[in-house]
């Protein structure tokens, strides 16, 4: 039987995030509207053996700071960041974990660092998931979805497609991804690392900064389980292959643009009535300059456009659900943050990349991804007022 | 209309078969390496990148490359929903083992790219020029009931007309592919119990 498209609203919390800018939503963005980077440098010889840039959390912080949850057992760094991550929404989530209530974990790699220990069960994405589920108390069996540096905002079209078709009613979802030497070195031997802080959209970028951090949202059928003032709610998604090249994105964004294209079409809007993107920016030549043509080809290019690899560097499967809390929340105050690394225009195209944080009416806000493999993202999402509390 | 199984092919003990008959056996490979690259060339698949491929990509591209050129014709916007249980684990030792210190710790980039497990959706994608809703998962177990439940949704949703639904399965020797096809015309009936007999 074919459903009606519309027929069940999804709605998303503003969610939280664990990042070198700080352990929850309200630290980061005070750090982001601040425009203070996460960014740093670093001299640490297991990781690398020269000194580098990167987004990495401070490991004894993030220890004492998970000690005050008070889990029994031993719980990896990832697995303090998920678990920090997702305890602030915990009480939103207590209360309907028997209403058909799921759990999506993206992640690219997961607890890599499993590999050079040889630790294989830790390896194992699914024994990751199933960790974090037993502790949360989710009982139906945890979803991994690792589909590179979309997972993150991919989690939310999944779950959004999952609640409209009547299989869960909740769905929480945590990202998250370590800053490894198995990464770094990766990105390196493809001569993609910049020595400096990434520079999103700029002349003078030169490659991705790598990050670290874990983000959660709580994504419901049920908009009275969303306490706050502001809500959102999920109205397109589509997520397109490029069928292009496995590393390197289309020359024409023509996922990217179709990924756009078809979540704008179900969201019912026209492409002038977004106010605001979370682009994906990661700072190398290609990534962005195809990015230009996608929101060009859309008639983007007036409409401010921001990444925030700047203050965060890229988190990989974390990425796209940081950028989604941090957009939320930034949204629910009308704000849209400045694109921190951006001066001069470096992309053939116009765009508004945003020089500034703008304080401006912010209604409909669109998220994208891209990554290896040639996968795309796009979602819409729409601000509600609470006025029923 | 329902959503049935309408084309299926799996690949396991040495075995290749399509829609339940048998169309490949070499049971003379100690080694999946040696297997899927027999069975390859056995095939005629012709497809020179098959030779860079790690080898989840290379489970992922010998299955659906016999499962979709069986099919009549191929919906250009057939979305792809694989899942497995060890993610890209054999090159992901591969280039753990090439940056330790003690092989020098330079990572080669032909190795990295394929340290994803979506890598495989990009190549058959690539392949049979699918611009369409891709997504890698990963479950310890097969897990028919999510493959029924989000392809049905991607087609009851609207965002496919079909859907390629795969469990590709490679950890060293031990291998385990089956792909299907999702889509509302007449076929086998799907379901969890068909699936995991399918399996």
């Amino acid at each position: 039987m074919i459903q009606d498209k519309n027929n069940i609203s999804v709605f998303a919390t503003t969610g939280n995030c664990v990042t070198p800018l700080g352990f929850n939503i309200q630290e980061n963005i005070k750090m982001v509207l601040q425009g203070k980077s996460g960014i740093k440098n670093f001299s640490d010889e297991y990781l690398h053996n020269e000194p580098f840039v990167g987004g990495i959390i401070d490991k004894e912080k993030l220890n004492n700071a998970f000690q005050t949850l008070n889990l029994k057992g031993e719980f990896t760094d990832l697995e303090q960041m998920m678990l920090l991550s997702v305890k602030s929404i915990q009480p939103l989530y207590d209360a309907i974990l028997d209403d058909k209530c799921g759990l999506i974990i993206s992640s690219t790699k997961g607890n890599i660092t499993s590999l050079e220990k040889g630790n294989i069960e830790q390896y194992y994405l699914s024994n990751l998931a199933d960790k974090v589920a037993k502790v949360i108390g989710v009982k139906s069996t945890p979803i991994v979805l690792s589909n590179a540096c979309v997972s993150g905002i991919m989690a939310v079209s999944v779950a959004k497609s999952l609640i409209q078709s009547n299989v869960y009613n909740h769905l929480i979802i945590i990202g998250a991804d370590l800053f490894s030497r198995f990464v770094f070195t990766g990105f390196q031997s493809f001569q993609a690392v910049s020595p400096n802080p990434c520079k999103p959209y700029d002349k003078n970028r030169d490659g991705i900064t790598l990050g670290e951090a874990a983000a959660s949202i709580l994504v419901t059928k049920n908009k009275a389980v969303i306490q706050g003032e502001v809500y959102y709610e999920i109205l397109g998604d589509s997520n397109i292959n490029d069928a292009n090249h496995i590393s390197g994105p289309s020359r024409t964004g023509e996922g990217l643009f179709q990924s756009i294209q078809k979540s704008i079409a179900e969201a019912q809007i026209s492409a002038n009535q977004i106010d605001c993107i979370s682009a994906h920016g990661t700072a190398t030549a290609y990534n962005d300059e195809m990015e230009a043509q996608a929101f060009n080809r859309l008639g983007l290019e007036n409409t401010p456009v921001y990444s925030l690899k700047g203050y965060f560097g890229h988190t990989l499967g974390a990425s796209g659900l940081l950028d989604t809390v941090i957009a939320l929340k930034s949204g629910s105050k009308n704000l849209i943050p400045q694109s921190l690394g951006y001066s001069e225009h470096g992309v053939t195209l116009p765009l508004n990349v945003t020089t500034e944080n703008i304080f401006t009416e912010c209604n409909i806000i669109l998220k994208t991804a891209s990554g290896f493999g040639g996968t795309n993202t796009a979602v819409i999402f729409k601000r509600h007022i609470n006025n029923e509390k | 209309m329902k959503n049935k199984i309408t084309h299926y092919c799996n690949i396991k003990n040495g075995k290749i078969s399509l829609n339940g008959k048998l169309v490949f056996e070499n049971q003379d490979e100690p080694t999946f390496l040696k297997f899927i690259k027999s069975a390859y060339k056995t095939l005629k698949i012709d497809y020179p990148k098959f030779y860079k491929m790690d080898p989840l990509c290379k489970l992922s591209l010998v299955a659906s490359t016999i499962l979709l050129d069986s099919m009549e014709s191929i919906d250009s916007e057939m979305a792809l929903l694989l899942c497995n249980r060890s993610s890209c684990i054999d090159i992901d030792k591969e280039h753990q083992s090439s940056i330790s210190y003690e092989n020098g710790g330079y990572a080669s980039p032909a190795t990295f790219v394929y340290t994803l497990p979506n890598i495989a959706l990009g190549e058959i994608s690539i392949k049979y020029k699918l611009k369409s809703e891709n997504s890698f998962f990963i479950f310890e177990n097969f897990n028919p009931k999510f493959m029924i439940d989000y392809s049905e949704s991607l087609i009851n949703l609207g965002k496919s007309k079909s859907v390629l639904c795969g469990w590709l399965e490679v950890n060293q020797d031990e291998y385990n592919a089956f792909v299907f096809i999702v889509e509302p015309k007449e076929g086998e009936e799907l379901s969890v119990e068909k699936l995991n007999k399918l399996l």
